[in-house]
């Protein structure tokens, strides 16, 4: 199953639809409802992240698996404004007391892998994974 | 789809639905604003069992209507979180310290109970 | 050891000799042990194997012990006054032993006999003169009494290191809620926590909570073995969860130390209910869940005021 989904995320109901989709593979992959409430719940602040700030955007669902563990990747892509400090919105507000307001640092925590590239002027790109735990 | 509000004076009863758009969250705000002073109710319960994600906009809209209902000399308590759903809400930094919660329906309602008449407002 | 007079005398090949200072006896014991070292091996080696009850089976000395390096560092102990290197080694073979890879009783049986065969070969040397005979077990005694004492803790250490271990990791496979009475738990907390661990605990508390209808945890950290600033995290978002669900937490058992990375990570110490031990957070949660239930009377709230953070 190396099928891709695409979600187009320029109104709210792409959120929902996003959100959905993250779940129903996620538990394919064999996520516990634990995990694919977090998973469900980072697509939902990267993809309003996307609809704040660039008004459109997509959310991609990838299955994954190395080393025989599977996960999931989720890129959010938008050709929005991009962000011109990169650590600062990685930075945690609530020790520093500053933040960007974008959940970023958040949302790395409730994934594994995570990756942020982003240039003014053309767009943002957030690449991240979680992986199956085994119990 | 409207949020259904149930009325079990002197409380009113908010049972959010799965797929709860924005749309949906801030037409309960209105609602519940206007029916809690319509019926001089004391405080209000937002059912929140059926979401399977609580996210920085849904919080952020639960804790200014707590603020506003406050304003109005209305308490508002917040049930069924779902231990998956507050688990994610504390990773991501939302922990609702200016909100009450309690587990279900019953200790919502045993919370508003316990909460002396006349002193709405900053409760501690 | 200052010796007045060191006369260094060369040994004649019947084994008479004028000088009898200890420093010089010492070192006479030290080449002897390695002018001989080849024979002695193989004395050694076959000693051990004729000793029915412990090299029966499929290993024999030659392939379970290093026997030149303990028979070299023995003497070096003799020849130096150091035993640091023995002590090394004595870990690393306890180390094995335990695991299984060797046993015990063999090592410290074959380094009992290393001793009866170098003393043999020193009484042979020794024999026409009683007075050296006596003078080299003064010095060659302490010294492999000491070696054997080495052998035997560095077993004991060993043994007492991994079973504490696996004690540890018992305890962390998992921790139970107890539920004490009604609408009331405790959650001792015990051994290492990482990300993983806490919200496999998050997980089980939240799910306890739901199932007992909770409305106080007690939740002591006593026996958490190391709280860094992640822990620290981990704690304050378990107890940020349970309070999502309506429930208040009680922390018990922290020290002044990991409240003060608490606050130095940032988080206002308020915010949390905490009571130095587990006697004391069961009075509050009693005091807690009696507030609850009296209406009218001041409520033991879970609102905090919003604070800028």
């Amino acid at each position: 199953m190396d099928v891709e989904t695409r979600v187009q995320i320029d109104d709210e109901s792409g959120i929902l639809l996003a959100r959905r989709s993250a779940r129903e593979l996620a538990s394919e992959l064999g996520f516990d409802s634990t995990s694919q409430t977090l998973i469900a719940t980072a697509i939902s602040e990267l993809a309003r992240n996307i609809l704040k700030y660039a008004c459109r955007g997509e959310i991609l669902l990838r299955p994954v698996a190395r080393n025989g563990i599977r996960g999931i990747t989720v890129v959010a892509a938008d050709e929005g404004p991009g962000i011109a400090d990169l650590a600062l919105a990685l930075t945690d507000g609530f020790s520093t007391g500053r933040s960007l307001g974008l959940g970023l640092p958040g949302t790395k925590r409730l994934m594994d892998d995570f990756d942020l590239t982003s240039e003014v002027g053309k767009g943002t790109v957030v690449t991240t994974t979680r992986w199956v735990r085994s119990k | 789809m409207p949020v259904p509000i149930l009325a079990q004076a002197p409380y009113l009863i908010a049972s959010v639905q799965a797929a709860l758009t924005d749309a949906d969250l801030i037409g309960l705000q209105d609602s519940l604003l206007s029916e809690a002073q319509r019926r001089r109710c004391h405080g209000v319960v937002v059912d929140v069992t059926a979401l399977d994600v609580m996210d920085s906009f849904s919080t952020q809209t639960l804790r200014s209507l707590a603020a506003m209902l406050r304003l109005r000399g209305v308490e508002m308590v917040i049930v069924g979180i779902q231990p998956s759903v507050a688990m994610a809400m504390v990773q991501l930094g939302l922990t609702m310290l200016d909100v009450r919660t309690a587990l279900d329906l019953e200790e919502g309602l045993a919370c508003l109970r316990a909460i002396p008449q006349g002193r709405a407002g900053r409760g501690r | 050891m200052t010796p007045t007079a060191k006369a260094k005398t060369r040994i004649s090949p019947n084994g008479n000799s004028t000088a009898t200072s200890s420093e010089t006896l010492k070192d006479d014991l030290v080449a002897r042990l390695r002018e001989d070292r080849g024979e002695l091996l193989r004395e050694w080696v076959r000693a051990m194997a004729a000793d029915d009850g412990l090299w029966t089976g499929a290993t024999t000395p030659e392939q379970e012990l290093d026997s030149g390096t303990i028979y070299d560092a023995c003497v070096d102990c003799l020849d130096t006054g150091s035993y640091q290197a023995a002590e090394e080694y004595a870990e690393r073979m306890a180390q094995r032993a335990v695991l299984g890879v060797m046993h015990y009783e063999r090592i410290l049986s074959g380094v009992l006999t290393l001793r009866d065969v170098y003393w043999h070969s020193l009484s042979r040397h020794y024999l026409t003169d009683p007075d050296r005979l006596a003078g080299a077990l003064k010095a060659f005694e302490p010294v492999t009494n000491k070696i054997l004492l080495i052998v035997a803790m560095a077993f004991n250490s060993e043994r007492e290191r991994v079973v504490r271990q696996q004690q540890e990791s018992i305890q962390e496979l998992s921790t139970p809620v107890l539920q004490v009475r009604d609408r009331l738990l405790i959650l001792p907390i015990i051994g290492l926590i990482d990300s993983d661990r806490a919200l496999q605990l998050t997980e089980q508390l939240l799910g306890a909570i739901r199932e007992f209808r909770a409305r106080v945890v007690v939740m002591d950290v006593t026996g958490v073995a190391a709280v860094d600033s992640k822990v620290a995290n981990h704690l304050i978002q378990t107890v940020d969860a349970a309070r999502l669900l309506g429930t208040t937490v009680v922390v018990t058992g922290i020290s002044a130390s990991i409240a003060q990375t608490i606050v130095t990570i940032g988080i206002d110490l308020s915010r949390i209910q905490t009571v130095g031990d587990l006697q004391g957070g069961l009075e509050l949660a009693d005091r807690i869940l009696g507030y609850q239930t009296i209406m009218g009377e001041p409520v033991a709230s879970q609102i905090v005021p919003a604070t800028a953070v």
